[in-house]
């Protein structure tokens, strides 16, 4: 069954080609039954591939399928090959099993748009790319994935690019890639040169014959390329940006799945970053400074797309935390948790803006509890989840990585500091979000309040099997102070990323200590723990759950009992609060530095070189020949006689020579 | 009575004068027909030169090359005589000076 794992990504790209090629000439009902059933397809042999993979000891949970030789030259091979492991199986789930809720929730979505199959081919395109880059077995295919699914996120954030706004924000988000992928890039070129291979397996195998500085350069450049993909702090700026998509791609690509690539492209590479602590170090503040960067961001913000995307960016931040503490296990299960409930939080935004005429701005919305009731039993749960309510999917992975962040050997108790003050940011702004949006009274215009009805059942069905497991899905990995704990998580991805954020400190000891690592599971970690620690982790929870509740009090304060306070407190800070709406202007510093000056640069090159330089060549060449032409041009008189005259000329020289020749010889 | 014979130079001069006025007249006039004689002419001087020189070097070869240059001069004066005719009939002149289409 495990050769088969091809299947995965091969669905989705049949569904890319017959949508792709027929999608307008076929029944619209057709081109979505083509897209949802390809990735439901693909989410249905992950399930039998899981199962598969639980059937085999655990450290025997690795296989590959080369399917073709790609490049070789000399002695550099690459294959387009697939492996299974317990980390890549995880994401192919989380991606497929999304994907597959989202596309339904799309053909409700999308239902009127006249590029629904152009939509479903992208989607399906997008899915195809993602699975490739979870499912590699080396870097360069890795890194085709990588780039895939950039296009797809192009092209659908530019999916109406009729408006001006939509067309930028892609080309915006395609060219903040670009800065990222360039490092991505060059940290590929930089495990070749080093190590002669770019196969996973072989690099992993290899890579502790590598000298510390060697492997800190190559886990920064591949860092960059997971801060440009995966929106950290200083490359973010696309994903806000980003909202002007379809909902649903919102919700599956700009949050669920493509940008959590750089922590999956982490926690695979989790070898190189344990041999390079400097740069696990570089990870974790980067993710805990995005964290908080982004939470304060969307404290102010109005728009509702853009409170979730900022958010996103926030806990993408956590998840970089958590993978930066060595805790990769942790950081895997926040992105499925998150891909839960983000994802659902846009398909619940989509469903707002679906019953609000398209209205975005939390300012004109108010009082949809009782309008849009699913919606809102379905939005709650996941409001919930975010905010780490106990209970919740949230609550366990959050707290897991706040942990890690504090006790872990790469932690310091400033990162678990930041993480949790951010935590409690985020309960504000998602309770703010919720409270403006579904509590108090409607503030929308009257033709708007008149057409308020609840989404159909083709989007409220995948909301609710989200919510189900945005509720349940933190279940797998409950951390071992509860109960003894049930950290099924971390057991299961231990053969790849070590447990319990463990790091081995000798390389050689590496693979072996993984292999006993994965044979004991989770209980040995725990016990050696002890009791000590449990007590010090349950007090850390406490703390994050006081915080998230204080954040919510605040939320409804603000915005339930007092809402005329946001607005003193605004003018009461207004620096402050200037600062926030304008998202610390980081737009506009980088239009002033990059943009402008490479656009001035830009000028120069055209004024100065092309036009003078290069033009200047060209044309001259041409006048040269003219001018030289017309020198000869003289010679052709059109008279006959003239020609005739040369002629005899030349006979006349020719036989004088030979003349004198003979007279003096 | 006996016939003095002429020495070839005699011959040859003449050859060499029948050509030089060919050359200028080619050169010099303008109606296309005279310019045709002109060229006529000189190639009978070549003519004249090389039955001078064939005789006195007792070789056939110069009566070959007159037979040929006489024989290529008619099918030449075929040609020349219908351009002309064709040239008159769209242009009204056969001077040689108004017929420039070849200049750029």
């Amino acid at each position: 069954m495990l050769d088969y794992v091809w299947l995965v990504p091969l669905f989705p790209a049949v569904g890319f080609i017959i949508n792709g090629l027929m999608g307008r000439r076929i029944d619209r009902r057709l081109v979505g039954w083509i897209g949802c059933s390809a990735i439901g397809l693909s989410f249905f042999v992950s399930l039998l591939l899981l199962f598969e993979l639980l059937r085999l000891p655990p450290t025997s949970r690795h296989h590959e399928v080369e399917i073709f030789e790609w490049i070789v030259s000399g002695t550099f091979r690459t294959v387009v090959g697939y492996q299974v492991d317990p980390l890549s199986i995880l994401m192919a789930l989380v991606v497929s099993g999304v994907s597959f809720f989202i596309h339904i929730y799309s053909v409700g979505y999308m239902h009127d748009d006249p590029g629904y199959p152009r939509y479903f081919t992208y989607l399906n395109l997008f899915v195809f790319m993602m699975l490739t880059l979870v499912l590699a077995n080396n870097f360069l295919l890795m890194f085709v994935g990588w780039e895939g699914v950039g296009l797809c996120s192009y092209l659908l954030i530019g999916f109406w690019f009729e408006r001006d706004s939509a067309s930028n924000a892609g080309k915006k988000a395609f060219v903040v890639n670009r800065v990222g992928d360039f490092g991505f890039l060059l940290g590929i070129f930089l495990i070749f040169t080093s190590l002669g291979t770019l196969d996973f397996t072989e690099v992993f195998n290899k890579a502790p014959s590598l000298g510390t500085t060697l492997v800190t350069t190559i886990a920064i450049l591949l860092f960059i390329g997971a801060v440009g993909k995966s929106a950290q702090f200083p490359l973010y700026v696309w994903l806000p940006d980003a909202m002007e998509g379809p909902t649903p791609v919102s919700s599956l690509i700009h949050a669920a799945t493509m940008v959590t690539a750089g922590v999956y492209m982490i926690a695979r590479c989790n070898v190189l970053y344990s041999m390079a602590p400097i740069a696990l170090t570089i990870v974790a503040i980067i993710g805990v400074a995005t964290a908080i960067y982004a939470a304060s961001i969307g404290l102010t913000q109005n728009d509702i797309k853009r409170v979730l995307a900022y958010s996103t960016i926030s806990q993408l931040g956590y998840m970089f935390l958590g993978v930066g503490v060595g805790a990769y296990g942790a950081g895997i299960f926040h992105l499925m948790t998150h891909a839960f409930f983000k994802g659902l939080l846009f398909l619940g935004a989509g469903s707002v803006m679906h019953a609000m005429s398209g209205e975005l701005d939390m300012r004109k919305m108010g009082g949809l509890r009782r309008k849009i009731p699913i919606t809102f039993w379905t939005f709650f749960p996941a409001t919930l989840a975010i905010a780490g309510i106990p209970g919740f999917s949230g609550f366990f992975s959050k707290d897991e990585i706040l942990w890690q962040a504090y006790s872990s050997p790469h932690g310091h108790f400033l990162l678990w500091l930041v993480g949790a003050i951010a935590a409690g940011m985020t309960a504000f702004y998602m309770f703010r979000l919720l409270f403006m949006t579904f509590f108090g009274q409607s503030r929308a215009p009257e033709e708007v309040k008149k057409h308020i009805h609840e989404s159909p059942k083709v989007m409220t069905i995948p909301m609710g099997v989200l919510a189900v497991l945005s509720i349940i899905g933190g279940y797998v990995g409950i951390s071992h102070v509860f109960w003894g704990g049930f950290n099924k998580i971390d057991e299961f991805l231990a053969p790849v990323v070590g447990g319990h954020g463990e790091v081995a400190t000798s390389h050689a000891a590496f693979s072996l200590q993984r292999v006993a690592h994965a044979a004991e599971g989770g209980i040995a970690t725990a016990t050696a723990h002890g009791l000590h620690s449990a007590s010090m982790e349950l007090t850390i929870m406490a703390i994050s759950v006081v915080i998230a509740l204080i954040g919510i009090f605040v939320a409804y304060v603000f915005y339930i009992k007092r809402p005329e306070l946001p607005g003193i407190l605004a003018e009461k800070r207004k620096t402050f609060y200037t600062v926030l709406i304008n998202k610390y202007f980081v737009d506009e510093i980088y239009e002033f530095c990059f943009i402008d000056s490479l656009k001035s640069l830009g000028t120069g090159l055209w004024k100065g070189f092309d036009d003078v330089v290069i033009d200047g060549a060209v044309n001259g060449v041409g006048h040269l020949t003219v001018g030289l032409s017309g020198v000869l041009r003289k010679i052709q008189t059109g008279f006959v006689q003239s020609y005739a005259f040369s002629m005899i000329i030349g006979g006349v020289i020719v036989v004088g020579y030979y003349l004198i020749k003979a007279i003096f010889h | 009575m006996i016939i003095p014979t002429v020495p070839p130079s005699c011959f040859l001069v003449l050859g060499a004068i029948l050509f030089t006025i060919g050359v200028i007249g080619a050169l010099t006039r303008r109606n296309a027909i005279v310019v045709f004689m002109c060229i006529e002419l000189m190639l009978n001087a070549v003519n004249v030169s090389f039955i001078t020189l064939s005789r006195f070097l007792n070789s056939p070869h110069g009566v070959m090359f007159v037979f040929f240059v006489m024989a290529v001069a008619a099918a030449e004066a075929a040609v020349g005589l219908a351009i002309f005719v064709q040239l008159y009939r769209t242009r009204e002149t056969i001077n040689v000076d108004e017929i420039n289409l070849m200049k750029w």
